[in-house]
């Protein structure tokens, strides 16, 4: 990789509540990539998409863009990353659009209903690249679980981030919306953001991802093409797992087979 | 669909809610003239305008501008606050059963109050009981946060609230009980009812400050809690800092509600009922919902503090108290309706 890190870190370490969760993480990331983060329970994964978007107190160094972390405003690193969180929570029954458009909101639109033109396209590209202009004035309570989680991704998309963390974005769909999502995120990085997702689903990472982050114990312990990242000794290694592996229409295939 | 009709959309929303604002204003404008022309001499509004603008007999305009404007002023104002700060906190907290008056804040701001009272340093020309309310409005907001955590549900909130209230309440009966003097008992027993009548323009001058700086600082965050729908963290990664929106919120409802009680004792159930009163009309969103509500909040006072000096009785029904007689019941009805929150236990 020779272009230039888009997010890097060094020495990355984070506790909570007394327990080290993440420890000593480096890594160099690139624009125009799509990261999988992978690991078993607890491993710290969504600890380190919080850390990156600074959202835990950590130690060490983060810089996007060449800039440390720590020197950004709350404001400027909003628009810097695009946070999805896991569970989609939204607490009150607000109109689809009025969600989406809370996006913007880094970007000093405040009030979905005094968009400027700029806000109001971005707020239509995210909304047409999630599918979910058609249900755009419901209300996103009466909405399935998959409608929501689309939403979800359509929110943050509307930031038009250069780095997108997204937490187990695919875990409560069916595997059509699964491979929709992972598409959708799969061209937003390939316009030219960096875009990593933690999933559980090996296969989904296999086949979508660049790259593979694997954490186990709050240590990063294998990265690299999911070939190589996930190899059979990673595989025994963290999951203890075995796995099937293959190629099909020349991408990697990943199945999770037996415990060992 | 293009951005144009995305917009139109919205556009049709924000006329509807323009609308309800309007009438909102006609409404309580309406019931600031009636509330200057109900009481032992009965003025039609015309009569009060007039009055009002220096037209009418002297004695109109005695009635009119020096006793019933003030009260009308404090019914105005303190109703707003209160169901101002009852749309903010609803919008802090994202629940629908959040209320300044359910967590302890009017009781505590009560026993400070009682304290200045009880230890005779209420003055009408003092700051002490503003401050004295406010201050302890202001611990005990901040004591409900800090028991109940960051993503406490509505289970936890109601029992430190329920907690709170009942140890304001507790302290101010052992205030009154150590007082050796049982005029000053009375004295504190009627103001705990909560109360307009007979208020002067310095009971204005003491409450107005705080009010106006209440409802400022909560105004100021509207779009924080808008953001907040989607939770604390995701709020916190669109650049919303909610430290220091709790802070905000905590400080403008202690000062609005402090403020209010320290000249009218207190009035409670107008900040729970005022938001659920607007939400079916303006919307849901917790930002729309703050001007409405306060003016909803305002009419709510001003007609039951109207309905006191109508309802025909042998001694005064004290404003407080008609509140609470209306306000409880509705409470009831919207636990029966969260009923499935409250039995899951989270928000």
């Amino acid at each position: 990789m020779t272009d230039v890190a888009l997010v890097a870190a060094q020495g990355l370490t984070v506790k909570l509540a007394g327990r080290l969760v993440l420890r000593d993480v480096s890594l160099s990331l690139s624009p125009g990539h799509l990261v999988a983060l992978v690991g078993p329970n607890g491993a710290g994964k969504t600890t380190l998409l919080r850390a990156l978007a600074g959202l835990v107190p950590s130690e060490g160094a983060i810089h996007v863009r060449g800039d440390a972390l720590s020197s950004l405003s709350l404001r400027e690193r909003a628009r810097r990353f695009a946070y999805l969180p896991q569970g989609h929570l939204v607490h009150w029954p607000l109109p689809v659009r009025d969600i989406v458009a809370l996006g913007r909101y880094p970007h000093g639109a405040t009030d979905p209903a005094r968009l400027t033109a700029k806000d109001a396209e971005a707020v239509l590209r995210a909304m047409q690249a999630a599918d979910v202009m058609d249900f755009s004035e419901r209300r996103v309570t009466e909405l399935s679980g998959g409608e929501r989680s689309r939403v979800a991704l359509a929110r943050a998309l509307a930031v038009e981030a250069p780095v997108i963390l997204a937490d187990e974005p695919v875990s409560s769909l069916d595997p059509r919306h699964q491979l929709d999502v992972m598409k959708t995120l799969r061209a937003v990085a390939d316009k030219g953001a960096l875009v990593i997702v933690v999933t559980h689903d090996l296969g989904l990472a296999a086949r979508f991802a660049d790259n593979v982050l694997v954490l186990s114990d709050g240590r990063l312990v294998s990265q690299g093409a999911p070939a190589e990242a996930l190899a059979e000794q990673v595989m025994a290694e963290v999951f203890r797992i075995s796995a099937y592996r293959a190629e099909f229409q020349r991408e990697a295939v990943i199945v999770p087979w037996a415990e060992i | 669909m293009s951005t144009q009709n995305v917009m139109a959309t919205a556009d049709i929303a924000a006329r509807r809610r323009a609308s309800v604002m309007a009438a909102l204003v006609i409404l309580v404008v309406l019931l600031v003239l009636l509330s200057l022309g109900v009481g032992p001499v009965r003025l039609s509004p015309l009569r009060v305008i007039d009055a009002l603008f220096g037209g009418g007999s002297d004695v109109q305009q005695v009635i009119v501008r020096e006793i019933r404007l003030p009260r009308t002023i404090l019914g105005l104002a303190i109703g707003a606050m209160l169901g101002l700060s009852g749309a903010a906190m609803q919008g802090l907290l994202r629940n629908p059963l959040a209320a300044p008056e359910l967590f302890g804040a009017p009781q505590s701001a009560a026993f400070g109050a009682v304290l200045v009272i009880a230890f005779g340093l209420a003055d009408v020309r003092s700051y002490a009981l503003p401050v004295a309310a406010i201050a302890a409005a202001f611990a005990s907001v901040f004591a409900l946060l800090a028991i109940a955590g960051r993503n406490a549900g509505l289970l936890i909130l109601i029992l430190a609230g329920l907690a709170i209230s009942s140890l304001a309440g507790a302290a101010t009966a052992l205030v009154m009980n150590l007082s050796s003097n049982p005029f000053v008992v009375l004295e504190i027993a009627f103001w705990l009812l909560g109360s307009l009548d007979d208020r002067s323009f310095r009971h204005v001058m003491l409450a107005l400050p705080f009010i106006v700086a209440g409802a400022v600082i909560l105004l100021s965050q509207r779009h924080a809690f808008r953001a907040l729908s989607l939770g604390e963290e995701t709020a916190r990664s669109l650049g919303v800092d909610v430290g220091r929106l709790r802070l905000m919120v905590i400080s403008g409802v202690a000062l609005g509600v402090g403020g209010a009680v320290a000249v009218s004792g207190s009035i409670g159930f107008i900040g729970l009922v005022a938001p659920h009163l607007m939400r079916p009309l303006v919307g849901h969103d917790p930002a729309r919902l703050l001007v409405p509500s306060a003016l909803a909040g305002a009419a709510l006072l001003l007609a039951a503090d109207i309905a006191v000096r109508i309802i025909p009785s042998t001694s005064d029904i004290k404003v407080g108290v008609l509140t609470s007689i209306i306000g409880v019941p509705f409470f009831l009805y919207l636990i029966m309706r969260e009923r499935r929150a409250l039995s899951g236990g989270v928000a």
